[in-house]
């Protein structure tokens, strides 16, 4: 039988995963794998990083070091990584949860600084693995599992966010276009400097059927896409109908220079 | 100058106890250090700042203890002896961290230097902080220094330790000896002792990542080395990959638990004064340990039969150095700078031995000299 040519990837004895029939997740870990085996790049240099939930299970099946298991700190860690090693490649694959709620604050400091890694935010608009609750980037008037009578928070635009906060690499796909969402990723991976690439994604068991009452992943895919509109539409329409969408596109692509630690002395070793 | 001389300022200095915990971890190795504006701890990351860029270090000022705590966990995997410094009210976001350190088995030094509730007077209040303050089941090393010479010391021993155990160890300092200048002897480079973390003699693919072997630590690569292990605070097998059973838990923990209760004898130690015909004996750790010798001495002078047993480690608990002289000791004396919280540990171990008694202060002082003794006299009656 004729093997996957991206199995090599993943570490051996993770599959099958295990995501919900019908989660995106599966699919983020398709578009990074394909996107790296394009970039060729070495996975004894990758390090890929994940908190708690459901996206942050994506590199624990993939062959790579690997950090896990700590809710909102993905941040902390790969500076940490990246400062005293900086020949690593850093990826780090961030719920909407870890993102925006608990490691929001992370998530500016490491975009001010322009730390050199790659986050990969899974935007599947609710806290999937502990039972659909609302999120940071719960959409208005949803029912989530603690908003029965609708969300009536204003919701986090990540990629909106992380441009005021100084990323040099933002852009928005969602999971009906794998293409786009691929090469995105890999314009992220050759990025130097915090690169920052949100996937709105489908999560038919909780979101899905709390909000709107489905768990077909066909439906929430077509709903995805029906709420999504490119940059270019988007710039055709007042701003206020924008913002109900998701806009799609690579929004900002700049050169700044990287996070080496908040003190350095040049030269000084050589005095 | 060259590298290695200013990683060691070989020389005898009068200096800051702040500036010394610097030395002693650049002393060690340390070639990364994050840290989070906290009185009276911010000397740490000041001399830190300006030192580490010298000898090749990373200095990162977080924008939390969160971001402090776990910057140092990713760079001691990537390769760094790694430390970060705080205050009481910093120590409690760091317990989070902490957990993950050792859960996943990460070699860190963490200074907490314990300041008053929302003040900076002196205490020993997080005695208790430090040994149970992170989630779930876990051994902690502390080592509660006394002077500005012990802060240099025993930082350079916490970096032993934690690379030896692959653990987490808290250096607990006070703002007593934290911000105090005194007297500091700093030895050659060659006359320190420096213990580096085993790395795998096998390669990738053979190398099984969390068999402990005989001593219960796990060899630890550096990231880059191509062997992609998961470190994940979740229940993992001696592979590394996650597990919901409760075998693999119940194993990892006897482990992770294991090695740090196993060597027990090479972590401990204790100082003792006067302890051969001692009738009186004072327990004391940290900064409370001078004024006890002070009295002590003066209590000797009286023709009082007074001894000192003073704990240099706090934890893992000195039992049975504890319960020794609580054998042989009429009275005992739990002297602490907080409400008596060791105490309790004190009254368990000497229960049935000797009888106990407490010299407790609370209100942001140290002890002096005076008090203990004066509080010796009344227990003695």
């Amino acid at each position: 039988m004729k093997a996957n040519p991206l199995q090599k990837y993943l570490r051996k004895g993770t599959l099958p995963h295990f995501y919900c029939a019908g989660c995106g997740a599966g699919q983020v870990l398709h578009f990074f794998v394909q996107a790296a085996h394009e970039l060729n790049l070495d996975f004894d240099k990758l390090v890929g990083i994940g908190g708690v939930g459901c996206t942050a299970r994506i590199p624990v099946f993939m062959d790579v070091e690997a950090l896990h298991g700590i809710h909102g700190r993905t941040l902390p860690w790969a500076t940490g990584i990246k400062l005293h090693n900086p020949e690593l490649k850093v990826v780090i694959f961030a719920g909407d949860g870890d993102a925006a709620s608990i490691g929001g604050n992370h998530l500016i400091h490491a975009c001010r600084r322009n730390l050199d890694v790659t986050m990969i935010v899974v935007n599947n608009l609710t806290f999937g693995m502990t039972g659909g609750q609302v999120s940071p980037t719960t959409p208005r008037a949803m029912v989530t599992t603690t908003t029965p009578y609708g969300n009536k928070e204003q919701p986090f635009d990540l990629c909106k966010l992380a441009i005021a906060a100084g990323a040099t690499f933002v852009s928005r796909w969602n999971t009906a276009r794998g293409i786009q969402a691929t090469r995105a990723i890999k314009k992220a991976l050759q990025h130097r400097g915090f690169s920052l690439v949100e996937i709105v994604c489908q999560c038919p068991t909780q979101f899905g059927r709390s909000a709107l009452g489905t768990g077909d992943p066909i439906k929430l895919l077509d709903w995805i896409e029906e709420c999504s509109i490119t940059m270019e539409e988007a710039s055709k329409l007042p701003e206020q109908e924008a913002s109900k969408k998701f806009v799609l596109g690579n929004f900002v692509d700049k050169k700044e220079p990287v996070f080496e630690g908040s003190s350095v002395c040049q030269g000084r070793e050589d005095d | 100058m060259d590298g290695k001389t200013k990683r060691v300022l070989t020389g005898t200095h009068f200096m800051l106890g702040n500036y010394a915990v610097v030395e002693g971890a650049i002393a060690a190795g340390c070639d990364f250090f994050a840290g989070y504006p906290i009185t009276p701890a911010n000397e740490i990351s000041e001399r830190m700042s300006e030192r580490l860029p010298e000898v090749g270090g990373k200095f990162l000022q977080g924008e939390d203890e969160l971001c402090s705590i776990y910057s140092v966990t990713g760079a001691s995997l990537a390769g760094a002896k790694a430390m970060t410094a705080t205050a009481s009210a910093g120590y409690n976001y760091m317990q989070e961290g902490i957990e993950y350190a050792v859960a996943a088995e990460v070699p860190c030094v963490i200074v907490d230097v314990q300041r008053c509730r929302g003040e900076n007077f002196a205490t020993q209040a997080d005695v208790m902080q430090v040994r149970w303050g992170a989630a779930g089941d876990h051994e902690m090393i502390v080592l509660a220094p006394a002077s500005v010479q012990e802060l240099f010391d025993h930082t350079v021993w916490a970096f032993n330790l934690a690379e030896r155990y692959r653990t987490p160890v808290i250096v607990l300092s006070e703002t007593t000896i934290a911000l105090m200048r005194e007297k500091l002897v700093i030895p050659q480079p060659e006359e320190i002792e420096i213990i580096n973390r085993k790395r795998p003699e096998q390669p990738p693919g053979e190398f099984i990542p969390f068999d402990g072997g005989q001593e219960g630590v796990p060899p630890l690569p550096k990231f880059g080395e191509g062997y992609r292990i998961l470190h994940s605070i979740n229940p993992h097998d001696p592979w590394g990959g996650i597990q919901w059973d409760p075998d693999v838990f119940e194993k990892l923990y006897d482990r992770i638990l294991g090695k740090i209760a196993q060597h027990r004898d090479d972590i401990v130690q204790t100082e003792g004064f006067f302890l051969d015909d001692a009738k009186v004996v004072l327990i004391a750790y940290g900064s409370e340990s001078r004024p006890a010798l002070g009295a002590v001495k003066e209590a000797r002078a009286n023709g009082i039969k007074a001894g000192l047993l003073k704990l240099v480690t706090v934890w893992p608990l000195p039992d049975k150095e504890i319960r020794a002289v609580a054998e042989k000791a009429e009275v005992v004396l739990a002297v602490e700078m907080n409400v008596g919280r060791y105490a309790y540990e004190i009254e368990r171990l000497c229960c049935g031995a000797s009888r106990v008694a407490r010299v407790t202060k609370n209100r942001g002082l140290v002890h002096t000299t005076k008090e203990v003794y004066q509080a010796m006299e009344e227990v003695l009656g």
